[in-house]
């Protein structure tokens, strides 16, 4: 007893202690962490402050913002579609299967996601516009852009089809390490048992996996459309910034900034943060989702 | 019958080098060895999800090695039992025979058997995520019988399922293999499971050489 009397005041100096390293801790970690969200408040605040109700309406009811909402929602769609179309086979096999070369692949993919996005714009318009030495098959100097225009009806550079093709650059990348996570966490000896069932590895994959990946799917899809969405720079070197064209709203930005519109370069900003804010949203009810 | 003649497989640097042994057809033989010997490996190898470096697998007579995993009559059940999560029991049960694009009234008269003889009748309409274990390794182990197998291979059945639910397991197995009349190759660290439930024991041993090598006793341990 009189030991344990004797260490009971050495034991509460000791949480004593303990509670006031944990203070320090939390102050630390609490101040670096929220000067980082204090600063992304201070930004919407400063935005919101900066205009006013009725000139955000009034800039929003420009007919080029309009435009270019419009062709946003819709070269943003697109690029995600074709996102996720390609990034769910391409994410299933870097999951499963080791193959030669698979490791390159995996590097390639993430290769726009490091790259610097004008780098990235100025190389779809050398693509397009290089001369290629096809001259057993298509004539010497042939290139991409002439033979989609002159064979195919389909000019894409400078016209929307850019659009779509950059941010599709880009947000793919995105949605292939979704779907990579997303089937590195779907058990594979599922796909294994319907094999000894009788199925294919095609219908292993579309009746036992692909089900079970439609959270990741959605997920890559609104990840994909939201960084669509915030793509500028390969667009501008690839599609341009022409009014009624190739406007979406992050060149919108760019265009009434350049012409001195500060009102309606805040008041389309204000409704880029909005969008981003819904997909955010929808991305953590999707993550609550997959964690229950 | 099941044959294993010279087999040898990788699982990555690990390799499994010249197994052989048979099991009668109808048998219920019991795979026992430690821990990372390759007793799973060997299963994979034998339904066809490994492919061979060498020897063969025969089924009844017949070299089946090169044929694909759902082409070998082989009902598979691993340790983690691998259900599919977005589908009902009965979707389980359903599931190899609508690959073999069997009758609507084919499919229902087999499922009903399947539940009945796994009493799993209660279960039918419900998703797999609230099973119990015992709940689950049954509608695992009607999967694997619906399209009636020829061998039934199953590793590690009821490794994880509490005293009293092993022992309704064991039970159903045997009754399984008597009943049914497939042959089965049951995959165990249990030395009760073996006494119990095996008509053959292949031991699985690592010889002072290096090598693994198959060691089968007789009938009844």
């Amino acid at each position: 007893m009189g030991s344990g009397a004797e260490s009971l005041p050495v034991k509460l100096d000791g949480r004593r202690r303990g509670v006031s390293r944990d203070a320090v801790f939390f102050l630390v970690m609490g101040g670096l962490s929220a000067s980082f969200v204090v600063l992304i408040v201070l930004l919407l605040l400063a935005d919101v402050s900066f205009t006013s109700p009725a000139a955000f309406a009034a800039a929003l009811r420009k007919p080029e913002i309009l435009a270019a909402f419009r062709l946003t929602m819709l070269t943003c769609t697109l690029a995600a579609v074709l996102s996720v179309w390609v990034a769910t086979p391409l994410g299933y096999l870097l999951s499963r299967f080791r193959f030669p070369g698979s490791r390159l692949v995996d590097v390639i993919v993430d290769i726009p996601i490091v790259l610097p996005p004008l780098v990235l714009g100025l190389s779809l318009l050398i693509l397009f516009h290089q001369p290629f030495p096809l001259t057993g098959v298509f004539g010497a100097g042939w290139k991409l852009e002439d033979w989609l225009e002159e064979f195919a009806g389909f000019p894409v550079t400078y016209r929307w089809p850019a659009v779509v093709l950059a941010q599709f650059a880009v947000s793919c990348a995105f949605a292939v390490r979704t779907m990579r996570v997303t089937f590195d966490q779907i058990n594979p000896r599922a796909e294994d048992v319907a094999r000894t069932l009788g199925c294919t590895r095609g219908q292993a994959f579309l009746q036992v996996a692909l089900p079970q990946a439609w959270r990741g799917i959605l997920t890559a899809g609104t990840i994909s459309w939201a960084r669509a969405l915030g793509e500028f720079g390969p667009i501008l070197v690839f599609a341009g910034a022409t009014r009624f064209r190739t406007e979406v709203l992050s060149t919108s930005v760019f265009l009434e900034l350049s012409v001195g519109q500060l009102d309606a370069a805040v008041a389309v900003s204000l409704m880029m943060v909005l969008m981003a804010v819904a997909v955010l949203l929808f991305l953590r009810w999707l993550g609550a989702g997959m964690s229950t | 019958m099941i044959e294993l003649r010279d087999v040898t497989v990788r699982s990555g640097d690990y390799c499994l080098e010249g197994i052989s042994f048979q099991v009668q057809a109808g048998a219920y033989a019991v795979l026992m060895g430690r821990t990372g010997i390759g007793k799973t490996t060997l299963l994979e190898a034998i339904c066809g999800l490994r492919r061979l470096v060498g020897g063969c697998v025969l089924l009844g007579g017949v070299d089946v090695s090169t044929w694909a995993p759902g082409d070998r009559r082989i009902g598979y059940m691993p340790q983690d039992l691998a259900l599919f999560p977005t589908m009902t029991v009965q979707q389980h049960l359903e599931f190899a025979l609508r690959l073999q694009r069997a009758t609507s009234s084919v499919v229902a008269a087999r499922v009903a058997e399947l539940a009945g003889l796994l009493e799993i009748e209660h279960l039918l309409q419900r998703g797999v995520r609230g099973l119990s274990g015992g709940e689950a390794q049954r509608v695992a182990l009607g999967r694997a019988l619906a399209a009636r197998p020829a061998l039934l291979l199953l590793d590690e059945p009821i490794s994880a399922l509490d005293a009293d639910t092993r022992r309704t397991a064991r039970q159903m197995l045997k009754n399984l293999n008597r009943q049914t009349g497939v042959t089965v190759l049951h995959v165990t660290h249990d030395q009760e499971d073996a006494e119990l439930l095996g008509d053959v024991c292949l031991q699985l041993e690592r010889t002072s050489a290096g090598r693994v090598q198959v060691q089968s006793s007789g009938v009844g341990l």
